[in-house]
């Protein structure tokens, strides 16, 4: 064990360091400096009134530090949400924020694309923030009196974590994606499984991951009540931002960071990569997990596919090759809304969007879209969505007697084909 | 004299308050859908002080801070459930809402009649003459909670 990890996990190591500890443990309350903060049109309207109302203070601390991105309603649908991004817009004019993004994405891709880094302790009103322990930042969701507090002074409490470990072995198997594992791990530890835990990805199987995969895995994380997660970064997370032309080489911290890897933690689960096989979230809860093999050939009204998630090119890329050639089901909407405009992009010069066109799919501009329910391919009583979004709550995305199901994209876009929930090689 | 409100399993910060009144002018224009999906005669029915009362993993889901905010509105001040989410549990600390952790949960129903004393650390429940005792929450959580919550207490500290 290297000295200058005394021990600890990942997830400790970097709050340590914003704690300017040498040592924290799970269970401590520390205080700790943020690297970067983000809020989105659902979330920041309240903390501008909450910091300047409350708690007096009319500055953002270092607005260089604080990031604001319109996705939840992109662009806006009514005269409400209109006014809410027209104040937002002079918020960040008032606090001279550069880092304002209107119509780029959904803010965790975006996030991805152009600000996080491993190392980095990053906290967002929004809880899917978990997301970046995909690169190995500590990241977590917060409400926006915390955001306020973040906003006033740069600083905020954490209860440091315990770190569940998930060994992965072996490598998935042809159309088993990584949302089928984030929906095992959801239903092997139930809902609240692992509520104020870090969930920390390791062993074999995730070297065998991209980083878009890993994302995808952390981003759901919260599903099972997680704090944060944690990938330890690898040459995979180097290349990833040597991509995006962001280089993130820092050679001392990767090599904390992996002489972390046989810490002790709170416990271990195994989880067998080889035996997976494409599941299913039923409604109205992510822990209602079937193998999709069970409910196979219930009729559907709406597929999406997109989200923060599952709108990565990697998830257009195998939707539109299931899809070439071949038509969405009668009577099936369709909607298709990739991650970020970079994505949207790539899927143009690739000419993945004009299959989905092809197809009879709706392409929206990027944003959450669908996946949040207020706003795009709103559900009818009675009505069904397979989605690769994350929730399937009641009402979520419509009336409160329609129904959700949650699944990866190649069986989003064979479910969108057959108009029914579909294996994949039905329609290959 | 406060009323249960008993609501299940995995009530989602959706079902408190669904994404499409987020942007609704003011919070109390927000409360009056709150919880509909679950009980439409929630907002209406529910009295100032009442208890609202949940089983596993209450307020999970979205980081909405409108989530706790619309119950404050309503006159919410305790929450008692098996376990909470986590982001919820902190939200409703920094407004200064009591959650309360209890197996209890469990055995109260739907309009039973409850009484919570912050003093005692107990929970009464009268319809079933059942008594309970709760850990208090302590230190630096206390003295947020005991300022009406995280804003009030940053605004104290500045005088």
């Amino acid at each position: 064990m290297s000295n200058n990890t005394n021990g600890m996990t990942a997830t400790e190591y970097i709050i340590a360091q914003h704690a300017n500890r040498d040592r924290v443990r799970p269970g401590e309350i520390v205080n700790v400096s943020v690297d970067l903060c983000m809020s989105n049109d659902a979330t920041t309207l309240l903390t501008d009134k909450i910091m300047k109302e409350q708690m007096k203070t009319h500055k953002v601390w270092d607005p260089s530090k604080v990031i604001i991105i319109v996705d939840h309603q992109v662009p806006a649908d009514s005269v409400d949400t209109s006014r809410v991004q027209q104040q937002m817009a002079q918020f960040v004019d008032d606090q001279g924020i550069e880092n304002f993004h209107t119509a780029d994405g959904v803010c965790h891709q975006v996030m991805l694309e152009k600000y996080i880094y491993p190392g980095a302790l990053i906290l967002g009103a929004d809880s899917h923030t978990c997301s970046y322990g995909s690169i190995g930042a500590v990241s977590s969701g917060i409400g926006s009196t915390d955001l306020a507090a973040i906003w006033a002074s740069g600083e905020t409490w954490l209860k440091v974590p315990e770190t569940v470990r998930f060994i992965l072995s072996g490598r998935l198997q042809p159309d088993v994606t990584a949302k089928d594992v984030a929906l095992h791990i959801i239903n092997l530890v139930r809902a609240n499984g692992l509520t104020y835990k870090a969930m920390e990805l390791a062993g074999s199987g995730i070297k065998s991951l991209t980083v878009p995969q890993r994302f995808t895995i952390c981003n759901m994380a919260v599903e099972a009540g997680a704090k944060s997660t944690m990938v330890i970064p690898d040459q995979a997370v180097i290349d990833f931002f040597e991509k995006l032309e962001r280089p993130v080489n820092n050679p001392s911290l990767f090599k904390n960071l992996e002489d972390t890897q046989n810490s002790s933690c709170h416990s271990e689960i195994q989880v067998d990569l080889n035996s997976l096989t494409p599941q299913i979230a039923c409604p109205h809860y992510v822990d209602n997990v079937r193998p999709l093999s069970e409910i196979q050939g219930l009729k559907i009204d709406q597929a999406f596919l997109g989200s923060c998630t599952n709108g990565r090119i990697e998830d257009l890329r195998e939707g539109a090759q299931l899809l070439k050639d071949k038509k969405v089901a009668r009577n099936l909407r369709f909607l298709v809304t990739p991650a970020s405009v970079s994505v949207y992009k790539q899927a143009l010069e690739e000419k993945l969007i004009p299959i989905f066109l092809d197809a009879g799919a709706i392409v929206n501009h990027p944003g959450c879209s669908t996946c949040w329910g207020a706003h795009q391919g709103i559900l009818a009583s009675g009505q069904k969505m397979v989605t690769t979004g994350n929730r399937n709550f009641k009402g979520r995305a419509g009336s409160p007697e329609s129904e959700i199901y949650l699944a990866s994209p190649a069986v989003v876009v064979a479910s969108a084909i057959k108009g029914e929930l579909s294996h994949p090689r039905e329609v290959r | 004299m406060a009323v249960a409100w008993k609501f299940g399993d995995n009530i989602d910060t959706d079902q408190i308050i669904p994404s499409q009144y987020l942007v609704l002018p003011t919070i109390k224009d927000m409360a009056a859908h709150t919880m509909e999906t679950q009980n439409p005669a929630f907002s209406k029915a529910f009295k100032d002080g009442d208890i609202v009362v949940g089983e596993v993993n209450f307020g999970c889901g979205s980081s909405r801070e409108q989530a706790p905010l619309v119950l404050k509105e309503l006159g919410v001040r305790v929450i008692i459930a098996l376990d909470f989410a986590r982001i919820f549990f902190r939200n409703c600390i920094n407004n200064g809402i009591l959650p309360i952790e209890h197996p209890c949960a469990k055995e109260i129903s739907d309009k039973d009649e409850l009484l919570v004393d912050f003093a005692k650390g107990e929970i009464v429940n009268q319809t079933h003459n059942k008594t309970w005792q709760f850990n208090k929450i302590e230190g630096y959580l206390a003295d947020i909670l005991n300022a009406g919550g995280l804003a009030a207490y940053i605004a104290n500290k500045k005088g």
